[in-house]
């Protein structure tokens, strides 16, 4: 075959590049989403000195790592964006872009719209395990002497056995899936089956708890991003990272199968075995991100559908434009949710929904950009 | 020989679907697999390029046989067009570009996006090339799947049932492309048909099949009244018009 005449099209590269400048355009939305959100809080901090504190403590403590004699000297101002908003923010922004990569690539693996952690039931895999492990094995209680102080006094047990939970929905689906064949009918209803079927567990365990282990549970099924230290945040950022870069490395296998599995295989697509290796990996981000901040619903399956709207079903596109999405919409939730009823402070999974609905219903209604 | 079919057999469970499927082409033919429905004409073509794996028998394209090889490499030898295929929120330029699939390494280059370009003005569709694919008709859709097949740049193309959906303008356009490309360039052509009219007019090979097994084999000759009521069970007759052949089903009583 010979297509040696061919030109480069002005307009396509047009076209490619505005795409390229809406992803551009939501990364710097993002940034300085990151900083308002910093600079707002019981304490207002000028947007101006949140950006001079970050930018101070990220040279101070390449210094402490060069000279680990050295003495830092933070203000009030750097301890509050240092200890406490700064992780927060970040948490809300790896957890939104490693649930929406995971949903954006299981609506591709299961040809499915429907398709995000929540849908597949790994996030109530992980209710459960917590649930388990706060009822079954006493890993939390409640301080009643001390208003809106619930702890969990073995937060890592907890967190590892919600994480074995969300690994063994992941287990159960793929497993079923491998002996009907892995179509994705069949993972999308056996991900449905597992969803109920924890939720029912869940249920039957706090109909037994007492009241502090069934606060404990709420508690810990209430997503958000608070929790997060910088360690945890560490191993989300990093596990959403790498699933994020595995997934745009994947970009054309998951163009091709929504093009139809005959396509995608016609075109030397390995279908089967990126489904399984692409449910793997999107279901290790959810589960380590549920695990840690809890449930948190709706970023997952709503995000990829914004995104679609805005900028089209091209995964070279999508995918990062999820990301991106994903960041925004939960750090845009977190910050109002830390604001709205101050001086109390709302989990960022009760305002998820709030604020995402109604943007998604009047893309929805809007339909695609032209 | 382009293609060589040697043996070829498919079940699906324990029912035998395809055995003893042999054949072979050469470069510029168009080869048409004919038969009735549930004949195994779809499974014989996805056994070709392995989409479905044949239980026994060996598909060698220019002498490397297919069975050995992986699916990209496959992929830049048989470029398959299926029946139908999704349309996604994708414009016309992009689904087209997924054809370089098998060739592209971490993204696409300028080479990739000349051969689109000239796939795109080689079946004039040049001017849809921004539009997106959910907005498109069955036809334009058709082409779009064809030009895929063809930035592949494959020595075999296979097509399911090219036309099947199509009104007759389409049709002829369709087949019309495919002839080109089979004329102009290094590559055969196998397609499924249901229309025998079409199939006359635009393949130069035919396959009858019968029960899983080729009935009857060869050119234009081959596709007479008898092996058609065989094949297909209806009486015909094969009529000539202004050096066209073209086949008239008869009543069964009229027979």
């Amino acid at each position: 075959m010979h297509f040696a005449d061919g030109t480069i099209p002005t307009d396509y590269l047009g076209y490619v590049r505005k795409k390229h400048l809406w992803i551009l355009g939501g990364v710097v939305l993002l940034f300085f989403l990151l900083i308002v959100s910093i600079s707002v809080g019981a304490v207002g901090i000028p947007p101006y000195e949140v950006f001079l504190s970050i930018v101070n403590g990220i040279v101070d403590r390449i210094h402490l790592l060069l000279n680990p004699d050295a003495v830092l000297n933070p203000t009030s101002t750097d301890r509050i964006v240092w200890n406490i908003r700064l992780p927060q923010a970040l948490a809300a922004v790896v957890a939104g872009v490693g649930l929406s990569v995971a949903g954006v690539a299981m609506q591709s693996i299961l040809r499915n719209p429907l398709g995000s952690p929540f849908t597949l039931g790994i996030s109530n895999a992980g209710a459960f395990g917590a649930a388990v492990s706060v009822i079954l094995l006493g890993t939390g209680q409640m301080h009643s002497t001390v208003a809106d102080a619930v702890t969990l006094n073995n937060p890592y047990v907890t967190t590892m056995v919600a994480f074995i939970f969300c690994l063994l929905a992941t287990a159960v689906i793929l497993l079923i899936s491998r002996i009907r064949g892995a179509s994705p009918e069949v993972m999308v209803l056996a991900g449905v089956a597992l969803s109920s079927l924890f939720t029912a567990g869940t249920m039957f365990l706090q109909y037994f708890a007492s009241d502090t282990q069934l606060a404990a549970v709420v508690f810990w099924t209430f997503g958000d991003v608070g929790r997060a230290s910088w360690q945890e945040l560490g191993i989300m950022a990093f596990v959403t990272i790498a699933a994020s870069l595995y997934f745009i490395a994947n970009r054309w296998n998951y163009n091709a199968i929504d093009a139809g599995d005959e396509t995608a295989k016609g075109l030397g697509v390995s279908v089967e075995r990126v489904r399984d290796v692409g449910m793997v990996v999107a279901a290790l981000v959810s589960a380590v991100i549920v695990s840690f901040l809890g449930v948190i619903g709706f970023v997952g399956l709503v995000c990829p559908h914004m995104v679609r709207r805005l900028i089209g079903d091209d995964q070279r596109y999508l995918i990062p434009g999820s990301c991106v999405m994903g960041g925004i919409l939960l750090l845009a939730s977190d910050t109002v949710a830390r604001i709205i009823v101050a001086p109390y402070i709302l989990p960022v999974a009760v305002l998820t929904a709030f604020l995402g609905a109604p943007v998604f219903i009047y893309l929805l209604l809007r339909g695609y950009r032209r | 020989m382009i293609l060589d079919v040697d043996g070829v057999a498919f079940n699906y469970r324990s029912a035998p679907v395809i055995r003893d499927i042999t054949f072979d082409l050469r470069p510029h033919q168009i080869l048409a697999i004919l038969g009735p429905n549930g004949v195994g004409k779809t499974t014989l073509l996805k056994c070709m390029n392995t989409i479905l794996r044949p239980k026994a028998g060996s598909v060698l394209i220019e002498g490397a046989d297919l069975l050995a090889a992986d699916r990209m490499e496959i992929a830049r030898k048989v470029g398959y067009v299926p029946q139908r295929c999704e349309a996604g929120r994708m414009t016309v330029f992009d689904a087209v570009l997924l054809g370089r699939r098998p060739h592209i390494g971490w993204d696409v280059t300028d080479k990739d996006i000349r051969i689109v370009e000239a796939a795109l003005r080689m079946l004039h569709l040049e001017t849809l090339s921004l539009r997106y694919i959910d907005e498109m008709s069955g036809g334009e859709l058709q082409k779009v799947s064809i030009a895929r097949a063809l930035v592949q740049e494959p020595r075999v193309l296979l097509l399911d049932e090219p036309t099947s959906s199509l009104d007759l303008k389409n049709q002829i356009e369709i087949l019309g492309i495919v002839r080109h490309v089979t004329a102009e360039h290094d590559v055969a052509a196998v397609m499924t048909m249901h229309d025998l009219n079409m199939a006359l007019r635009y393949a130069d090979r035919f396959i009858l099949l019968k029960d899983g097994v080729i009935h009857a084999a060869g050119g234009p000759d081959v596709v007479t009244p008898e092996t058609i009521e065989a094949v297909y069970g209806v009486p015909v007759t094969v009529e000539r018009y202004n050096g066209f052949r073209f086949v008239v089903p008869l009543e069964p009583e009229s027979a």
